[in-house]
């Protein structure tokens, strides 16, 4: 009897736990540019509360329309402020969760074995001869492509270039077209220039004073069902510890926060 | 409208490319008896199975400066492939390979043996009954493998997406222009697009199947 007892208490025990555990979870449509950042924050959040993070990564465009259309995500972290500041005003973020998480810089990047050297060169490289195809994200709708297209602007180049240029649908794939020696050159994120496999290739952080300040903002998604951890997260990125992981990757501080 | 006639241009290309590439691809493996014929079939079958967008990764690497194909391109051209329309046609050609091939397969196939053998006691060559016997014969397959091509190749995504680079009236086709506008919140542009699209779409199918039963009559015995 004693043994019934215990076992069964034993065994409700494991059942609650399991429920308990399986409710910890949260959804998170992530910018590319956060495709190696964002790993980190969740193993760090996750070691500190147990909440797991599932993320999901994409061009801050695609997931604005998708979170417009029902796409079942707690928190949403744009590579801009726009998107973000759109749907607060359409409805669909939890009211005063709109938070600025980083500022997002510009690096022109080459392969490791490319003949130029950039860090020397910085814009001249984009006007070499060897340089046949340089890969931008999308301006039409990847913030990062604007900022490209205005530091392009800035420098006094665009016009030179636009015929060498190559659109890549978001960040990520921007980088693939250089990686894969498509593009000889790139202007990408810093944070995917950071990553462990574009670490070595060689890269010139172009000035800050020519694109406006790339702020990124991310926010608590209306329709979440778990919008309390999602809000821990939130509080986690805002957190010395999640500050530390963004800093690695090359997201600054926004001037606010 | 730059990116209607792209999609256009690169399905009619490919449409043509593949007939005479499909051909005599389908006519080996219609009329061999190797025992490893059904591991062609496979690969052949390939592209239908993997994922467009993996597809076109995998192009843009081979493709690509590193990439074995790449390397002997750039030695010959002076430029890689990816960016391209040729770059597209080719990697369209890849994709839609199977919708050609399958078809004029089963075409061949069908064809009786009989009306072969009768050819060849006759003292056709096999060059001429291909062209005399087998080709009017099969000419349903024909269509088929032309219509299906240039279908498939008219709505790609994926493999386009990946190689393309998005370049306006060079690789930005109808479908990544719709993507493109939908992404931008030009959701009126979008939809305007993907009607014209659809309705240009239908009636060049229509078209053909029309055809399709007129190109019957002459040769089936009824």
């Amino acid at each position: 009897m004693r043994n019934f007892v215990a076992s069964s208490l034993l065994s409700l025990s494991f059942f609650l736990a399991a429920g308990v555990a399986s409710a910890q979870e949260i959804s998170v449509a992530a910018a590319s540019d956060l495709s190696f950042a964002m790993p980190d924050l969740a193993a760090g959040f996750q070691k500190q509360t147990g909440i797991k993070v599932n993320a999901t990564f994409g061009s801050s465009g695609n997931f604005f329309s998708q979170i417009q259309h029902g796409a079942p995500f707690d928190i949403f972290f744009s590579a801009d402020v726009d998107y973000p500041r759109k749907l607060d005003a359409a409805g669909f973020c939890e009211p005063g969760t709109l938070y600025e998480y980083a500022t997002g810089k510009i690096v022109v990047w080459a392969a490791k074995d490319s003949p130029l050297d950039i860090a020397r060169l910085g814009w001249k490289a984009l006007l070499d001869s060897r340089v046949q195809r340089i890969a931008i994200a999308n301006p039409a709708h990847a913030p990062y492509g604007r900022a490209a297209v205005a530091a392009l602007k800035s420098a006094g180049i665009l016009a030179q270039v636009r015929s060498k240029l190559v659109y890549g649908e978001n960040i990520s794939q921007t980088a693939q077209f250089v990686q894969s020696g498509n593009a000889q050159i790139g202007i990408l994120a810093l944070s995917i220039a950071l990553s462990p496999t574009m670490q070595q290739g060689r890269r010139w952080e172009i000035p800050d004073d020519s694109y406006p300040l790339l702020i990124q903002a991310a926010v608590v998604l209306k329709s979440s069902k778990a919008k309390n951890e999602a809000k821990k997260f939130l509080d986690f990125i805002k957190s010395a510890a999640g500050r530390e992981i963004l800093d690695k990757y090359g997201f600054r501080r926004p001037p606010r926060n | 409208m730059q990116s209607l006639w792209l999609s256009l241009k690169l399905a009619s290309f490919v449409a043509a490319i593949l007939l005479a590439v499909a051909t005599p691809l389908a006519y080996w493996l219609a009329f061999t008896r190797t025992r490893a014929k059904f591991l062609f079939e496979s690969v052949v079958a390939l592209p239908l199975v993997l994922p467009p967008t993996v597809l076109g990764f995998y192009l843009l690497v081979t493709l690509g400066s590193r990439g074995v194909l790449g390397k002997l391109w750039l030695a010959l051209f002076g430029h890689t492939l990816a960016f391209t329309f040729e770059g597209l046609v080719i990697a369209s050609c890849v994709y839609s390979a199977p919708f050609a091939v399958q078809p004029l397969i089963n075409s061949f196939e069908s064809i009786d043996k009989k009306l072969l053998a009768a050819s060849a006691v006759l003292g056709a060559s096999r060059w001429r009954t291909f062209w005399r016997v087998i080709a009017p014969l099969a000419l349903p397959g024909f269509i088929t493998a032309a219509v299906l091509s240039f279908a498939h190749t008219l709505g790609e995504f994926g493999v386009v997406l990946m190689v393309g680079g998005d370049l306006p009236g060079i690789t930005q086709t109808a479908s990544i222009e719709i993507y493109d506008r939908v992404q931008s919140l030009q959701y009126a542009a979008a939809n305007h697009l993907a009607l014209v699209l659809l309705v240009i779409a239908f009636v060049v199918l229509s078209a053909v199947y029309a055809m399709n039963r007129k190109a019957l009559s002459p040769w089936t015995a009824r």
